[in-house]
């Protein structure tokens, strides 16, 4: 439709290859043998390990406890035996301690009947402690500790919560399954957080080629939910945190500043299912749903994973890869992060793994110099000017860089997508970043 | 550790993964296909000279490019299609009677010396066709206002006598009817009469706007300007009408952003409707702006040279300013100056002023807040 709401300025519409697992029910992955879980899967420091070597754990047992304000706990995801505690590359190309975990004992919290928490008879603050206490964090991608989120300082107000299911890369329909699968535990979690935001009006924003969980959700909630439905134009990066807040609300969040300050909180849907597991369930952040596409995979699907479990096993549940795979992505094909070996974990920020043959990746041989023509100016949602700051870094002038905005790209890819040059625009504002705070230029 | 080892296959990179299907150098070729009917109803008027100057620029064009190339120790990329662009535009430029020696000399100097003395593709000051055509206009100003009457000839009798030279049948595109009727203030004296009366007097009797000059030497109608049925002028500028279906493919692939056509166009418009009335003694708001916009070669200019992506600002702000500032020197020149046609002067003076442009039409950040001084 062409009058939905959107967030205005630039923006693009990749193709969106969701066909691929938009239909698939969300399936329960096999559980690892070994399980390896990294201390270090959220924004901040990492948890401390507070096992040994040798020791039984229980599912869902902490094994790494939150180290500062902005950290989160880590749970097992399985029974068993730590086995090692070592150095491993996870799937953002660092590396974190990592707890290694032998399949061993009994599941005593999957598929068993738990007493449901009545929520309603807690406080706030227990309830705050419970989601901490169980290391739920974003679940979008960007993974910043839930409890810390929606803990409000006193000097400021909050008035909406948005429920962040625009799911706006292409190939990952996690969200999107979640929504039609699990929408009365997700309109639940709503509740929860309604209660302890305090807050008026909570929109839900799906972006409208989710037509079916759109009229699901809908459905559920006249007379039941105070929750609004929004439905938004299809285009990238609207589920970023800033530029949903636009098109839901019509607010702009000043630069460096967090949602807070325009008086919004947003958190994805697989967030809301998560404290809802937490809190209700009785059940610590130990699973995640995954979509994993692309045309190397054999038979795409949508499934719920143990955190820990190698991407090498879960492609193998998948049917494995086909000849030709050329990259693997851990994440969504815009922001992802390719692989060098299929040995890398499952964590919390893992919403997608996709693997590539030659049919996506033909594009980037091309290649000529910037022809100025703008393109990546107007496909920049965050107002910067992609081929100015590129130029900056260039010939090194890093303070200008800054002038011109370089800190607030989010690397969202909009301008590389774009580009007729085939520039890569991101990979040099990551390097300028990199360099400028090593330089401590800032 | 067993992850350490990279598998062979796989290829590292940085996101995004995903990337839109094109390319520099598609953009290039597209625009060339959506020049060719214009270039083609060119041929077709003004017979088999005209196809041997736009051929000869696009050739002297391809190996300017891969001679400086090959100097400048490059690789050799005239299939990128900026160099034929080029060459194809400065052929599109020229008078349909010009002597070969002008395309092929506008073209070394639009390839050498506008775009690789100044850093080959992406880095040049000015549209090389434009300032090539400027250049050539001034070195060899009358040959290069020298006009053929279209369609004047058998094609195949012409194409045979175009070999021996001077031939043409000599004409005048509608501007410089006007323009020199107006100038002179002797078109009466030619054409109807014989008297001389005042300029003044003349128009405000007979003439109320540019369309009656242009009928007292044929019958001519917006129609016939609109498809380039009956107007002389440079091989690629007159029909516009096919002009308008390329740029409209143009458009709908997005490589030709509406900003510059629209505020270039639109200027002139609005200049021509205020101003245009005053040379037939009529008051503001009464100039004759369709005239303006089917003449001259404002379709050619504003759609293909205009948006040059290289040398117009990046900025959409700074396009609209672009644009603007094209049809205000535009309508300056078909005014106020000794030229009849203002189109290519605008351009290169505009392309010089975006370097400025670009300087000064910076957006802001989504959320940016003055920092306060301290």
């Amino acid at each position: 439709m062409l009058f939905s709401k959107n967030f205005g300025r630039g923006g693009i519409h990749p193709e969106e290859y969701k066909y691929l697992t938009s239909s698939k029910k969300i399936e329960n992955a096999d559980v690892p043998n070994v399980a390896y879980i990294p201390v270090s899967q959220h924004i901040g420091a990492p948890a401390e390990v507070v096992v040994e070597i040798g020791q039984k754990v229980e599912e869902g047992q902490l094994i790494a406890k939150a180290k500062g304000f902005i950290s989160a706990n880590v749970h097992s995801s399985i029974p068993g035996k730590v086995i090692a505690i070592e150095d491993k590359y996870i799937s953002i190309g660092k590396k974190s301690t990592v707890v290694v975990i032998e399949l061993d004992g009994e599941f005593k919290k999957s598929g068993k009947i738990v007493q449901l928490l009545d929520w309603r008879s807690k406080t706030r603050d227990d309830l705050l402690k419970i989601i901490k206490n169980y290391g739920v964090v974003g679940l979008g991608g960007a993974t910043f500790p839930t409890h810390v989120k929606l803990t409000i300082p006193k000097e400021k107000k909050v008035d909406t919560f948005v429920i962040n299911g625009a799911e706006c890369e292409p190939f990952i329909t996690g969200d999107h399954r979640l929504m039609i699968d699990k929408s009365l535990d997700l309109l639940e979690g709503a509740s929860i957080i309604k209660e302890i935001l305090d807050v008026e009006n909570i929109y839900l924003a799906i972006e409208e080629n989710k037509k079916d969980a759109i009229k699901r959700l809908k459905a559920l909630c006249i007379n039941r939910y105070p929750i609004k439905i929004t439905p938004l134009r299809t285009r990238y990066p609207q589920g970023d945190e800033k530029q949903i807040i636009k098109a839901v609300t019509g607010r702009i969040v000043p630069v460096e500043k967090i949602p807070l300050e325009v008086g919004v909180v947003v958190c994805n849907v697989g967030t809301v299912v998560a404290i809802k597991d937490a809190i209700v369930n009785d059940r610590p952040l130990i699973e995640r749903i995954v979509t994993i596409s692309g045309s190397g995979i054999v038979e795409p699907k949508n499934l719920k994973i143990k955190i820990g479990t190698l991407i090498k096993d879960v492609i193998e549940e998948c049917g494995g890869l086909k000849e030709g795979v050329k990259k693997v992505i851990v994440g969504g094909p815009m922001m992802g992060f390719t692989q060098m070996g299929l040995d890398v974990p499952v964590t919390k920020g893992c919403s997608a793994i996709l693997a590539f043959t030659e049919e996506e990746i033909s594009e980037f041989k091309a290649n000529s110099i910037c022809i100025n023509c703008g393109k990546c100016i107007s496909a920049c949602a965050f107002g910067l000017m992609p081929t100015v700051i590129n130029r900056f870094i260039k010939y090194k002038k890093y303070k200008e860089a800054l002038d011109s905005g370089l800190m607030y790209c989010k690397e969202c890819g909009c301008c590389s997508w774009g580009c007729p040059a085939r520039i890569p625009l991101v990979q040099n504002f990551k390097m300028g970043k990199d360099l400028i705070q090593k330089l401590k230029i800032l | 550790m067993e992850n350490n080892v990279i598998e062979k296959k796989m290829i590292i990179s940085s996101s995004p993964h995903l990337l839109k299907r094109e390319t520099t150098r598609n953009i290039m070729w597209l625009v060339i296909l959506c020049l060719l009917p214009a270039t083609f109803f060119g041929f077709f008027a003004f017979g088999f000279k005209s196809i041997l100057i736009v051929i000869s620029s696009i050739i002297t064009s391809l190996f300017t490019e891969a001679i400086i190339l090959k100097i400048r120790k490059k690789r050799i990329s005239i299939d990128d299609g900026s160099a034929f662009l080029t060459g194809l535009l400065v052929g599109l430029n020229m008078p349909p009677t010009v002597p070969l020696y002008i395309p092929i000399i506008s073209s070394v100097f639009a390839i050498g010396l506008v775009k690789h003395a100044f850093g080959g593709l992406g880095e040049n000051w000015a549209n090389p066709a434009i300032a090539a055509r400027v250049f050539a206009l001034f070195a060899w100003t009358k040959k290069m206002t020298f006009w053929a009457e279209p369609f004047s000839g058998n094609f195949i009798a012409d194409s045979i006598s175009s070999a021996s030279g001077t031939d043409a049948v000599s004409a005048a595109t509608p501007l410089k009817i006007v323009k020199s009727a107006i100038m002179e203030g002797t078109a009466s004296q030619n054409i109807l009469t014989g008297k001389i009366i005042t300029i003044t007097d003349y128009f405000k009797s007979i003439f109320t706007g540019p369309m009656d000059i242009l009928n007292t030497k044929a019958d001519v109608s917006y129609f016939d300007l609109f498809f380039g049925l009956n107007k002389a002028g440079c091989i690629g500028e007159i029909s516009v009408f096919l002009l308008l279906v390329g740029a409209l493919l143009l458009m709908s692939k997005k490589i030709v952003t509406l900003d510059i056509p629209v505020a270039y166009i639109g200027t002139v418009i609005f200049l021509a409707w205020i101003f245009g009335g005053l040379q037939f003694g009529k008051w503001f708001f009464q100039g004759d702006f369709l005239f303006h916009i089917l003449t001259g070669g404002l379709a050619l200019g504003a759609f293909f040279m205009a948006t040059d992506m290289v040398t117009t600002p990046i900025t959409i702000k700074g396009r609209i300013i672009f644009g603007i500032g094209c049809g205000i020197i535009t309508m300056l020149v078909r005014f106020l100056g000794g030229l009849p046609e203002g189109v290519s002067l605008s351009i290169l003076f505009m392309n010089m002023l975006t370097p400025a442009i670009d300087r000064f039409m910076k957006i802001k950040p989504m959320g940016f807040i003055k920092k306060q001084e301290v």
